[in-house]
């Protein structure tokens, strides 16, 4: 199985220090593909640096074609929807607005994002930085589904928001990697236990682990040895 | 009360000339931040461009503003393709760059016409003078007024209708964003530039109405009051700027008239030293 | 060998700058009469002056981060203030020249300990605004103080025999000198005293700095400070060899003068600013005097209008100089070292951020 975006040997230094040294990453072409690790391991870094926002060096092949010099426009105009890790909402605009920029397709698709987000639907004219935390993040992954994307990129997105709305956000995440794949930073392993089928783990800006993200979930020693598990406890997410 | 309405139309008139230099240095700056000092130079050249458009282009003044107009909007889309765009990377070079153009632009007008002040030609129609209230108001203040109050209108449905003016907006709040939507904000830049340039030297070929005159340093002269402009109305915002702009160019001249002569000038350019200070944030981008 | 030429050549121009007043070399195209007559002289000091000038101002820029514009203003404090402590208190020279240079201190204490709270462009415009408010103030001429337009000239009776009249101009060609060495040695030895370090660190990376637990704001002062009290005793300097304060001292274009000579030279280096100002400052002059020379006059307006007008040539060369050539022309022997050698200063990873193609 050839995997859809392939990293290598992605590296970024900001300011003359080395956030990453050489990090190494697939992602399958089907699913959700999580990116763990410890805090500052250099996850969000990375998607930064696949996304361009970050000067950074190394390849990044999306389905056969190198994007890694393109500027961040051109990386997601390839087909690469994007939820950063604070949403990257405008507050200032309306929902309908945060939603029009994103427009790239002749027809976007509207009724998806208003099945998956019927909130979204209601709250059209309101200023989105008048919005909850979760609804923001609504926004955010409802960016990406606008349009045919290839992939999903979303760093973070149940990052401090209620239970409730974490099980909400796990269950869209799960039903839009049903067809388009899904490279996801999360810190909430009961989620990543969900819904990732294949992860990488980061140890200080390298890659420290590629697999199966049940087998390592399953490693007790394993996985306390790479994330840290048991120090913070993540909520529990119901099924 | 002749004096109190006189003075508020004059204030009212410098305003709309702060405005139309301050609304495009505002979006320019919340945009790009860039600090554009080679804005006043933009009047400048409009200011030129329609006094020699006027007189030896024989176009006459109605047909002189619009072109002005266009030299100077042609001179700002030239300053960012050419000198903005390639030091993107390099933000202090930037302000330096437009340092260097703000020096050199008026020293190129002042080579060709001469230091000294031209009489620009006043049409018949906007010579006269119009009785307000008891004041005798020279009709120009109006006619830079209801400029300024077009461009205000056309620029809020600019920026609240069009697909641009929605990418400036979301751009002055987090261009980085902008781009992780897809969207080219560059060409967001050569247009912004564009606008404030238009509005910059309608401002120029006006001021010489508003003035009687044209010479090299006027722009260069306006530039700090259109900056105090800029802070005190939050970058970015045009509304903010309209407003701020009456404000400034109002107790300008109530202070120089009811105090000592330069007083209102002091107190402006101090103004702007307390704001920032008290308010440093209002130099980061607010909405429009 | 070689390590005490690379430590000591200061010397060798030093000495030649010291000796050139008895020289009588005519350097034709460069100085109009011969090396040591007056004329030349003044251009010299004017020269060394704003060399000075520059390098003071490179320990905000170039040394700290410090974008100010408004370093004019302290340059003209030690000028006016020095000037009205002679004519208005009827103070000696000597005691006026301190009063002048405690009175830029003291004016960069405050404004800066108030500037300094905000940080970046707004920094810029707070020290913009606080110049351009002297420059209006020299400008009204408040209770016929300054002079308005006009200026004050400095009263010739209170000034030492040996600084007055043009058979002195080489005494005040030492003094510039003497100021220039004070100005080069008071930034050496500041830019390699710890607090330099710090302030190296804070052009880096403020953040990093306060991360380390230091306060940026109190070293950013002490810059700030000291790089105002030197542009006052440069006034000090431009009264004596100029003979009067006028307005133009205050105005902003002064300070990007400054400016520009610091980036044409190269900021944050050593002799840059130096180099720069003294450049910067002999063109100015040449250009002014091409200018409105009748050759000019003469020649077709493609040719005409550039030369006559200086400050257009120096603009574009500024434009092009920060374009063309980051770091000045002190890092431009390095530049063609490297490219020399195979380019290697250009082949780093080129990056691609927001807005970058």
């Amino acid at each position: 199985m050839t995997p859809l975006l392939s990293v290598r040997d992605l590296r970024v230094v900001i300011d003359g220090l080395h956030i990453l040294h050489g990090v190494d990453l697939d992602v399958a072409p089907t699913g959700v593909t999580a990116l763990l690790g410890r805090n500052g391991a250099g996850k969000t870094t990375t998607v930064r640096a696949i996304m361009g926002l970050v000067p950074r060096t190394g390849s990044v092949v999306l389905d056969g074609a190198e994007i890694g010099g393109l500027p961040t426009h051109r990386v997601v105009r390839r087909g690469i929807g994007y939820a950063p890790e604070d949403r990257g909402v405008f507050a200032g605009l309306t929902v309908a607005e945060n939603l029009r920029l994103a427009e790239r397709d002749s027809a976007p698709a509207y009724p998806l994002v208003h099945r998956l987000f019927p909130e979204l639907k209601a709250r059209e004219k309101q200023l989105a930085g008048t919005l909850s935390g979760g609804q923001q993040q609504m926004v955010a992954i409802g960016r990406t589904l606008l349009n045919g994307n290839r992939l999903i990129v979303a760093d973070e997105p149940t990052k401090g928001l209620a239970p409730r709305i974490v099980t909400e956000v796990a269950d869209v995440l799960a039903r839009v990697a049903e067809t388009v794949p899904v490279l996801l930073v999360e810190q909430n392993l009961a989620l990543v236990r969900r819904v990732a089928g294949h992860c990488a783990v980061l140890a200080d800006g390298r890659t420290a682990h590629r697999g199966a993200a049940a087998a390592l979930l399953a490693d007790e020693e394993a996985a306390r040895r790479l994330l840290g598990v048991g120090r913070h406890p993540a909520p529990e997410v119901t099924p | 009360m002749n004096t109190v309405v006189l003075l508020a139309c004059t204030g009212l008139g410098l305003g709309a000339l702060y405005f139309l230099v301050a609304s495009g240095l505002s979006l320019i700056f919340g945009l790009m931040d860039v600090l554009n000092f080679a804005h006043g130079a933009l009047l400048s050249v409009g200011a030129y461009a329609a006094w020699w458009a006027a007189g030896d282009g024989g176009m006459g003044f109605w047909l002189a503003v619009p072109f002005g107009t266009l030299v100077g909007t042609g001179a700002a889309v030239l300053l960012e393709l050419v000198l903005i765009r390639p030091l993107y990377a390099r933000p202090r070079d930037q302000i330096l760059a437009t340092v260097g153009v703000g020096l050199a632009l008026p020293a190129l007008l002042m080579g060709i016409w001469g230091a000294d002040a031209r009489p620009f030609p006043q049409p018949a129609a906007l010579a006269g003078t119009v009785r307000l209230l008891g004041a005798v108001v020279p009709v120009n203040r109006f006619v830079l007024i209801g400029a300024a109050l077009l461009v205000l209108l056309a620029l809020r449905l600019f920026l609240a209708r069009t697909r641009y003016g929605l990418i400036v907006r979301a751009g002055v709040e987090d261009r980085a964003m902008v781009t992780a939507l897809g969207i080219d904000v560059r060409r967001a830049f050569t247009l912004v530039f564009a606008i404030g340039g238009a509005a910059a030297a309608l401002g120029g070929a006006l001021a010489g109405l508003y003035f009687g005159s044209v010479n090299p340093g006027q722009g260069t002269g306006l530039l700090i009051f259109a900056f105090v402009v800029v802070v005190m109305g939050g970058t970015g915002s045009v509304t903010g700027a309209a407003v701020a702009s009456v404000a400034v160019g109002l107790v300008q001249q109530f202070a120089n008239y009811y105090t000592a002569a330069g007083l209102g000038d002091l107190s402006v350019v101090v103004l702007l030293a307390v704001l920032l200070l008290v308010r440093p944030r209002g130099l980061t981008g607010r909405l429009a | 060998m070689t390590a005490v030429l690379k430590r000591w050549w200061p010397l060798g121009p030093l000495v030649l700058l010291l000796l050139a007043p008895y020289s009588a070399l005519p350097l034709p195209g460069l100085l109009d009469g011969p090396l040591g007559s007056p004329g030349s002289l003044q251009l010299l000091a004017l020269c060394l002056l704003y060399g000075a000038l520059a390098s003071g101002y490179d320990l905000l820029l170039g040394r700290t981060g410090l974008l100010s514009f408004g370093h004019a203003l302290y340059f003209a404090t030690g000028l006016y203030a020095t000037d009205l402590a002679m004519l208005e208190f009827r103070l000696p020279f000597a005691a006026a020249a301190l009063f002048g240079v405690a009175c830029s201190v003291a004016l960069a204490l405050l404004l800066g300990s108030v500037g300094l709270r905000v940080t970046g462009i707004a920094f810029s415009m707070v020290t913009l605004a606080f110049a351009q408010a002297g420059a209006i103030l020299v400008q009204r001429n408040p209770g016929g103080l300054t002079g308005g337009e006009e200026g004050r000239s400095a009263p010739a009776d209170l000034l030492p025999d040996s600084l007055v009249g043009i058979q002195h101009t080489a005494n005040l060609y030492w003094i510039a000198l003497a100021h220039l060495l004070l100005t080069l040695a008071v930034v050496h030895w500041t830019a390699s005293s710890p607090t330099g370090r710090v302030w190296a660190g804070i052009r880096e990376n403020e953040r990093r700095v306060e991360v380390l637990g230091l306060r940026p704001y109190g070293f950013k002062l002490v810059a700030f400070v000291v790089a105002g009290g030197l542009a006052g005793a440069g006034g000090v300097v431009y009264l004596l060899l100029t003979g009067g304060a006028t307005p133009q001292a205050a105005s902003s274009d002064a300070t990007l003068a400054l400016l520009v000579m610091v980036v044409l030279g190269g900021s944050g280096t050593r002799w840059g600013p130096l180099l720069g100002g003294v450049l910067y400052t002999w063109a100015a002059h040449r250009l002014g005097d091409l200018a409105t020379s009748a050759a000019v006059a003469g020649l077709p307006a493609a040719l005409r209008v550039p030369l006559s007008q200086p400050l257009l040539l120096l603009g574009a060369l500024f434009v092009a100089v920060v374009y063309l050539l980051p770091g000045g022309l002190a890092r431009l022997p390095a530049r063609l070292r490297a490219g020399r050698t195979g380019r290697t200063a250009d082949t780093a990873a080129v990056p691609v951020s927001e807005g970058v193609a």
